[in-house]
């Protein structure tokens, strides 16, 4: 499970990187650098970075592409993949249509 | 069923809910609804039976595990006995949450709706990993599961000239498949330094012609708008590119294999403790409970196995269930129990055990015999060490005999089993390489050759005919050659050594599928010829 995380750790400059403008997320198209980055302005957790850039919140949510998230921020903080806490699970774990969410059967 | 009111709602309730209609949930659903319990199972496809429908080949195992039948066939089987124990099949139904107290909440059609229930199984499965680089979002780049939906589902071709990435078992069962379906494999990457999966599916791989590249690694893919090449490259011990290595190779689509992922989301919904193995994971006790009471875990979701074991992990959790609500006394239990047990600890050990997975160390099989480092890092046996293994031997054979290149211990057994005559012995333990009984009465039945799952046994007659040797092989190829039909012999590595003539192609029910093709090659070629190549086939 995640351990505390020291957020005081000086994980130095952002450095741009030639696979930088590969993307990780194909959902929300986002890149590996944008992900650095965010690791970069403090945000150090699937959780945070996901909010900011809505990686891992498209239509697969996050099936295909949290691992390969989670292993850059690790890379940038410099920590084991194990050390960082998964994104926090919520209903509906598949994608449902709002109009569907009109239609809850109240009785039988 | 019993509508109970809950609050100011008519809820359904079922003594066991299973969520995923795969091996495990099916095998869970159907093992409940014979203790009794009035079952409901939910799933997300319009197909029932996970990923079995797709598994076309022969399954390991013994004959209890349903060994040499093919996986959409025990998908059948299965959805016949749920049919016939009156299980409840959820399909097209998505579960969107689990709530306390053990409820879920389904998207059904437009329309949502609650299930209650005593106990849950969650058996979701797991989903493919995914490797990013450079081109990896081109059309063309796709899974090695979607491959197998393509073709074994939807009989569609994925791609004319494919590359393989990963050598599991899935890359190599796949890249059967594709060779089946009249795919060109180009070749099969894995950047381990070893073949991940078992030697005999590697083996039936290699000895059509293709290459196998250990320990490289895709640099990127290429092309306009979609893949048209790919470029790939040897990494070190640190998986870092040798530069100069670089290999391009022509190809319109690229199958990743790199493994599974459980998809556990429900189980970590629901509150469950979780590990990482290989991937969350909800902790299990020997039933497949979670920490939350009730709440059951079996198949890939509860730590990626093969489908034989995640249908054994279905029925334990049934079990454990049924003891729960007591639909089974404690002895009724035990001795199910311990049955189930037993049949999952044999398929459980061997050189592909969770133990002994992705070692590279290991360098002998349980009975003390080398290892082929060929077979491991280039998919095939070398003709030097093949007479070294106990179904091969070294003495010279009068008259037909079968020779089984079967060398890793796997968990299997049937070419004991299909053998009448008692000429081949893998004895109580099933991962135990077999053996080819000396002076033995070999009947030229060919039982053998079509019940090994691996396709690893050859009958070989090297006295019928001066100067000449017959060999049979399995062939899982359409068209079926014809008799007298003229071609070229392939050794182990798939390369032509000489001309073959095919004498006899024999096909029968017993052989479900599996084609015996004899052909007659020049005698000093008798222990290399293990494949036959049509004359209008360019590889």
């Amino acid at each position: 499970m995640a351990e505390y995380m020291d957020r005081s750790k000086d994980i130095g400059p952002y450095v741009p990187q030639a696979d930088d403008d590969r993307i990780v997320c194909r959902c929300e198209e986002i890149t590996k650098g944008e992900i650095r980055q965010a690791v970069h302005m403090g945000l150090w957790t699937m959780t945070e970075v996901k909010r900011m850039l809505r990686c891992g919140m498209g239509l697969c949510q996050g099936q295909t592409c949290t691992k390969n998230i989670k292993r850059i921020i690790a890379t940038e903080l410099g920590v084991a993949l194990g050390q960082l806490e998964e994104p926090s699970v919520r209903p509906p774990v598949r994608p449902v249509e709002v109009g569907v969410f009109g239609n809850e059967v109240e009785s039988l | 069923m019993v509508c109970k009111a809950e609050g100011a709602r008519l809820v359904k309730r079922y003594d066991l809910i299973v969520i995923g209609a795969g091996p495990a949930g099916l095998s869970a659903a159907i093992e409940a609804a014979k203790c009794g319990m009035k079952v409901g199972v939910f799933d997300e496809n319009a197909r029932p039976g996970g990923q079995l429908f797709k598994q076309i080949h022969k399954f390991f195992g013994s004959k209890e595990h349903k060994a040499k039948i093919r996986g959409f066939q025990i998908g059948n089987e299965l959805l016949e006995e749920a049919k016939e124990l009156l299980v409840d099949v959820h399909l097209n139904t998505v579960v969107m949450g689990i709530y306390e107290p053990l409820r879920i909440t389904v998207n059904e059609g437009d329309r949502i709706s609650s299930y209650a229930a005593d106990n849950i199984v969650i058996a979701t499965g797991a989903s493919e990993n995914m490797v990013p680089y450079d081109g990896w979002t081109l059309p063309g780049v796709i899974g090695a599961g979607a491959a197998q939906t393509l073709m074994n589902l939807h009989g569609v071709l994925p791609g004319k000239r494919v590359l393989m990435v990963g050598s599991g078992n899935v890359g190599l069962v796949v890249s059967f498949q594709l060779l089946q379906a009249g795919c060109q494999v180009v070749a099969v990457i894995d950047a381990a330094p070893r073949i991940g999966g078992y030697g005999v599916h590697a083996a039936k791989v290699a000895r059509t012609g293709v290459p196998f590249y250990l320990s490289h690694t895709i640099v990127r893919a290429e092309g306009d708008g979609k893949v048209e090449k790919v470029i790939i490259a040897q990494v070190d011990e640190r998986w870092n590119v040798v530069p100069g290595t670089e290999k391009e190779l022509e190809v319109d689509t690229i199958c990743m294999a790199v493994g599974l992922s459980p998809m556990s989301q429900l189980a970590r919904l629901a509150g469950c403790w979780m590990e990482d193995k290989g991937g969350l994971v909800p902790c299990c006790d020997e039933f497949g409970q979670t920490s939350v009471e009730g709440v059951f875990a079996a198949g890939d979701v509860a730590g990626i196995e093969e489908a034989s074991s995640a249908m054994i992990g279905g029925r334990i959790a049934a079990l454990g269930a049924a003891r729960r609500s007591g639909f089974l006394t404690d002895a009724e239990v035990k001795e199910k129990y311990d049955h189930y047990a037993q049949s999952l600890d044999k398929l459980r050990r061997g050189m592909f055990s969770h133990e002994n997975k992705g070692r590279t160390d290991l360098v002998q099989t349980d009975e003390g015999y080398p290892l082929s480092m060929s077979l491991l890092k280039k998919g095939y046996l070398d003709a030097e060490e093949v007479s070294q293994y106990p179904g091969v031997g070294t003495e010279k054979r009068i008259g037909i005999h079968p020779v089984i290149e079967c060398t890793q211990n796997i968990p299997c057994n049937p070419c004991q089993d299909a053998c009448h005559f008692g000429c081949i012995q893998v004895g109580d333990e099933i991962t135990a390489l077999p053996q080819v009984v000396l002076d033995s009465r070999c009947t030229n039945c060919g039982l053998c050759v079509a019940s090994c799952s691996g396709q690893a046994i050859f009958l070989v007659d090297e006295t019928s005919e001066p100067g000449f040797a017959t060999i049979t092989i399995p062939y899982e190829f359409l068209p079926l050659p014809q008799s007298g039909e003229k071609g070229m012999a392939l050794d182990r590595s798939g390369k032509p050594i000489c001309d073959a003539e095919v004498v006899r192609v024999k096909t029968s029910p017993a052989f479900d599928h599996t084609a015996l093709l004899t052909m007659r090659v020049p005698q000093e070629m008798s222990g290399q010829a293990r494949f036959f190549r049509r004359r209008d086939v360019v590889q």
